[in-house]
């Protein structure tokens, strides 16, 4: 070989420089892996992102107020809802020629419905009067001021007019407001009065109980995961599948034998009457409170507390303990001061999932809860299904997943998404 | 805690066997509630609790009627049918996209690798009532809503997660000198794919799809929200007979549902010692 050649660059053997042939093959490789991940990517995003998207735009979403009443809104510009006066002619016309458009089209009762959430009582103002202008001719038959607030009294309620300039916007905080019990009013947002707070309630007794759940799991969760990591392993994987049983029966085939046990007349009553712990008279109330639904869902989450313990308690060196005894330590040192702080990753992986996963359980507080023992995910369920106020429901939503996905992040620090096993 | 030294004081053997009685009442705690209704399915009366009959184990005092009930009632045979349409097609779409994004995934090179498995995942991590409300109002919107491909797509997405982890898992271990070696003696990847690697990671795509099956199968949360009553299934019709009046044709339908998990969890066992010991036997 000359010098000449060695001081070039390095040749491929069809005589491209290597460097620039080896960036080739690396970027045919990125394309192939992004090929082959593409199909899954596309599908995730139109069956499952979109549409999760699509809900939490509604939380904020308030297009129908400008929509329906966009002459009314127009008008309010001039108008200052600070000032103790009714807005003048000019926006009762404007409201006249929308409820008369709205009314013929029948999507006056849309925008009642909207308004209502933030102002009760004005659903009826907006039906009743919907029906009557929709026979007036908005052309030359003013003044429209005198003949709506003749029609109904709710228009000479200065609220109304507020409400409607307060939610005039595109988008609104209105429903995320809603959701933490606030409301905003001419002024900003402000906290409703202590009756009307129901949101707040049920977000602090999700997270509360959640948190009982959790610490439950722990309780029961360590001393199993303890013996698994301490006896040889063909008997750690006999009673291991006693775990995983749980873990693979359907949801419902544990939460219907909960419901069948807890219930007055059911097995462990019978069992406690049996003993002779309680009186046959005053059985135990098991179920349909937060008793039954934290019973319950320990018991359907206890194996996702301890297949994390199990799997960090594996590699705590059992000559450890063995070393601090030697060196003069009780059982209890030994443990507390060398075995439990090694420990403690899996007692964190294994609470941010039980957590995680408590908070957003539907099913199980549905059936088992009755009115005390629900969660904010029945409340969302309810607003999506019964009540028709979606964009509270996506409000709500949002909170919840933003709590979730919080902690998954914090999952994601200790853990790491990739090392999430199964079975 | 493998067994008591004879120099153990008396403390320590009373709190060696209470941490053993400890651990036992835990592990009574899991399994009694699935247990129990085996025997409880077997009721001749329309009961929830153990008869005298029962308790003396007098013959009478046990019969099939429920799931008798179970496969005349004609509610009860379509959730069935119903659910064995659903679960099998969305495991299908799972594990088919599943398997190629996993295997791109695998890939020494992929640009955004953890962006990527952060939305593949994303539907495991989500909770389920949001996916729901969200699939309503979306698969409304396009026309899927109470349709049968509207509720396989919503469970096929549910599945992929699954689908994901077990099959990455399973490829950690691939020997990827295997592959070469094919295209080496001249395979194309099709052929290199269909030959070599897939008998190797059948075990993950395996267990994989019958988790995604389970998630499917077990689901209620979603069909409640994106089905109708045209896919109501066997966990949405356990759901709507626990809330309103239970009937006794629960327990035979949760005994034959532990009989199917049991099926496959034992399943699934195997599946993971299998593909340990092939992987042990590949040169790594």
């Amino acid at each position: 070989m000359s010098d000449t050649t060695q001081n070039g660059p390095v040749l491929a053997a069809d005589g491209t420089p290597l460097k620039r042939s080896l960036a080739k093959a690396l970027r045919m490789q990125k394309l192939r892996a992004l090929m082959l991940i593409a199909p899954l990517l596309l599908f995730i995003l139109v069956t499952f992102i979109l549409p999760v998207g699509d809900m939490l735009f509604r939380s904020v979403d308030n297009r129908i107020v400008q929509d329906v009443l966009p002459n009314t809104v127009r008008a309010l510009e001039n108008w200052d809802a600070a000032s103790s006066e009714l807005p003048d002619e000019a926006v009762f016309a404007a409201m006249a020629v929308d409820l008369k458009a709205a009314a013929e089209i029948k999507v006056h009762t849309k925008v009642a419905k909207r308004l209502n959430y933030e102002n009760p009582g004005m659903a009826s103002v907006f039906r009743k009067s919907g029906r009557k202008v929709r026979k007036w001719d908005v052309e030359n038959e003013g003044p429209y001021k005198e003949r709506l607030i003749e029609l109904n009294d709710g228009w000479a309620d200065i609220e109304l007019w507020r409400t409607i300039k307060t939610y005039s916007g595109q988008r609104t905080m209105g429903y995320f407001l809603n959701a933490v019990d606030m409301k905003l009013g001419a002024d900003g947002a402000e906290v409703r009065p202590e009756t009307e707070r129901i949101y707040n309630t049920m977000l602090i007794r999700t997270m509360r109980m959640s948190l009982i759940i959790t610490f439950s799991c722990i309780m029961l969760g360590y001393p199993v995961a303890w013996l698994l990591a301490n006896i040889t392993t063909r008997s750690a994987n006999m009673l291991l599948i006693l775990v995983l049983l749980p873990f693979w029966t359907s949801l419902l085939v544990r939460t219907s034998s909960w419901k069948i046990l807890l219930q007055q007349q059911g097995v462990i009553n019978d069992v406690l009457v049996w003993i002779g712990i309680v009186g046959d008279d005053n059985r135990l109330v098991l179920i349909n409170n937060e008793l039954g639904t934290i019973i319950a869902m320990t018991h359907i989450l206890l194996p996702f507390m301890i297949l994390p313990m199990y799997s960090v308690m594996q590699t705590i060196q059992p000559t450890y303990l063995r070393a601090a005894k030697s060196l003069g330590a009780t059982n209890w040192t030994a443990f507390w001061r060398v075995y439990f702080p090694q420990s403690v990753p899996g007692i964190g992986a294994g609470s941010i999932l039980v957590f995680i996963l408590a908070v957003g359980y539907y099913i199980t507080p549905a059936l088992v809860g009755g009115t005390k023992g629900t969660f904010i995910s029945n409340l969302i369920a309810y607003h999506i299904s019964s009540s028709g106020n979606w964009g509270l429901g996506a409000a709500l939503g949002a909170i919840l997943l933003a709590v979730v996905l919080l902690l998954y992040w914090v999952y994601d620090k200790i853990v790491g998404i990739d090392n999430v096993k199964l079975g | 805690m493998s067994a008591l030294p004879p120099y153990a004081t008396t403390g320590q053997r009373a709190w060696y066997y209470s941490f053993r009685v400890i651990c036992g009442l835990i592990f009574f705690f899991l399994i009694a509630p699935i247990v129990v209704i085996i025997p409880l399915s077997f009721n001749s009366q329309d009961f929830f609790t153990f008869t005298p009959e029962m308790l003396r184990l007098d013959p009478e005092g046990f019969s099939l009627k429920h799931y008798r009930d179970f496969f005349s009632n004609d509610s009860w045979q379509s959730a069935m049918w119903n659910s064995l349409k659903i679960a099998p097609m969305a495991t299908l779409v799972s594990v088919t996209f599943g398997t190629l994004a996993a295997i791109g995934l695998s890939q020494p090179h992929v640009p955004f690798r953890r962006a990527i498995m952060a939305i593949l995942i994303s539907p495991m991590i989500v909770p389920l009532i949001i996916s729901a409300a969200g699939m309503y109002f979306f698969y409304s919107r396009i026309g899927l809503q109470g349709t049968y491909i509207g509720v396989v797509l919503a469970h096929a997405a549910l599945g992929i997660p699954f689908v994901i982890i077990t099959v990455t898992a399973t490829l950690v271990g691939f020997d990827r000198s295997l592959t070469r070696a094919a295209a080496n003696m001249g395979a194309d990847p099709v052929t290199t794919f269909f030959r070599i690697q897939m008998p190797l990671i059948l075990p993950g795509v395996i267990s994989g799809g019958l988790f995604a099956f389970i998630t499917s199968f077990d689901e209620v949360v979603v069909v409640l929200f994106v089905g109708s009553a045209g896919q109501k299934t066997l966990p949405w019709q356990m759901f709507i007979g626990l809330r309103e009046q239970i009937s006794p044709t629960i327990l035979a339908v949760a005994t034959i549902l532990v009989a199917i998990s049991i099926a496959l969890l034992a399943t699934v066992e195997m599946l993971r010692r299998r593909s340990e010991r092939l992987r042990g036997m590949s040169p790594s």
